[in-house]
């Protein structure tokens, strides 16, 4: 694991997704990419500009895939880091979804905006094993259509999964849904007991999913979340990423509901 | 073919109502279907009725000057649409278009408040049931006025 010291990584290609997000395939200079689980996070290092945590959004053989919204300098830098260019990379880093206990269950895959990025190797992964699961279901929700992420791919997975969309705030053209993602949830066709639930997205929509999930009769720890907190050293030392006794850097980011509903509750935290 | 009584047990949103209370229901209730862009509710007409979708989406919706009709939400399978049937003066504050070919359980909110008047036991669960979907309606609302998926300032 290149915990330490960032390796050295190339932009081999830079797609936007929306209008400041963007997907950047990295490729290390020695050919061999750290082994990324699903879930898992890196320290992306733009040289000059400084370091930010960023989710794996896909993994490729021989590649790292990262989808980066553009919200301050650094992933500003990173957006506009051009094809060709260095960068270094840390990780991985935390801990993933929990894809090996989700086998012989249903899933139900929640994204809301650029949560889908930290999901979509976990929906690569079922798309590809689908025979080891039951039924799966990825609802995303996001702010408007033109702001939904990988369209191209969303409609490739209907083949393989059920996918429903939802969005905040129609434009012209629109005929899908209309409101939050948590309505999804509490339409879905799910069995409760036989359900595992995974959700990244924004934390009231990932406290309002992980309701209605249990109003829906989901176990607490069939629930996983992945956390956004401000992570630094990626190691858990330097406690920036403190949620209580956890390090998210560490103990997440993914973490069970049943782990964190009350930490969740508690606003200085 | 079920029996509307059958059909009410179903519903999850009408699930925790006594099963007398459901039938009581059924003398105020039809099967109506709406083809896609018909309307079941009219902005700011007469809200004699209320739904429940039994298949199908239906969009709540108002008119915009210069924009046209704008979607708030999308119902869909057994959600409950309008409510204004229930509070003076009964005017629908929104317009509700299917976008599928909707078919619903229609319930007749005069002859409802008749009931619930007449008894107050299946006025107080009825008035529950609503609240529920009320509550559910106000969280999604104000989620969405929290305008959650839109950039961080200050991010790193």
């Amino acid at each position: 694991m290149a915990a330490d010291l960032p390796l050295s990584c190339r932009v081999a290609e830079r797609r936007r997704e929306t209008g400041d997000t963007w997907t950047l395939r990295l490729e290390p200079a020695d050919g061999r990419p750290p082994p990324f689980a699903p879930g898992q996070f890196a320290m992306l290092y733009v040289f000059g500009a400084g370091e930010v945590p960023i989710s794996i959004s896909a993994i490729p053989d021989g590649a790292l895939v990262h989808t980066v919204r553009a919200v301050g300098p650094t992933t500003r830098a990173l957006c506009d880091t051009a094809e060709g260019a260095g960068l270094g990379l840390r990780g991985p880093f935390g801990r993933g979804w929990p894809l090996e206990r989700a086998e012989d269950h249903d899933v139900v895959v929640v994204a809301g905006g650029l949560g889908l990025a930290p999901l979509r190797p976990v929906i690569h992964a079922l798309v590809a094993r689908r025979e080891r699961f039951g039924r799966v279901a990825l609802l995303y929700g996001g702010r408007s259509p033109s702001e939904l992420l990988f369209r191209d791919e969303l409609e490739t997975w209907r083949a393989a999964i059920d996918v429903e969309l939802t969005v905040d705030a129609p434009e012209p053209g629109w005929d899908g849904e209309v409101g939050v993602v948590t309505r999804l949830i509490r339409r879905a066709d799910l069995d409760p007991a036989r359900t595992i639930a995974m959700a990244c997205g924004p934390e009231v929509m990932m406290r309002f999913a992980a309701m209605a999930l249990r109003e829906r009769g989901v176990s607490a720890t069939d629930i996983w979340l992945s956390l956004e907190r401000s992570m630094k050293c990626a190691t858990g030392h330097c406690g920036h990423c403190q949620l209580g006794p956890l390090f998210v850097c560490r103990d997440g980011p993914v973490v069970s509901h049943d782990a964190v509903e009350r930490l969740m509750a508690v606003p200085e935290l | 073919m079920q029996s509307l009584e059958a059909l009410l047990g179903e519903a999850s949103a009408l699930r925790s109502l006594p099963a007398a209370h459901r039938a009581t229901m059924v003398g105020c209730a039809r099967l109506r279907v709406f083809e896609a862009g018909a309307m079941l509710l009219t902005e700011s007409g007469p809200a004699e009725e209320f739904f429940l979708i039994r298949r199908g989406r239906v969009a709540i919706e108002t008119a915009v000057p210069a924009r046209g009709a704008m979607t708030l939400e999308t119902l869909g399978d057994g959600e409950l649409v309008g409510w204004s049937w229930l509070v003076p003066p009964y005017r629908s504050a929104f317009g509700a278009r299917a976008v599928d070919v909707a078919h619903v359980i229609a319930f007749d909110g005069a002859c409802l408040r008749d009931k619930c008047e007449s008894d107050p036991a299946l006025g107080y669960d009825l008035l529950k049931v609503v609240a529920t979907t009320f509550v559910r309606r106000l969280e999604d609302t104000r989620m969405r006025l929290l305008d959650l998926y839109a950039g961080v300032p200050g991010g790193g």
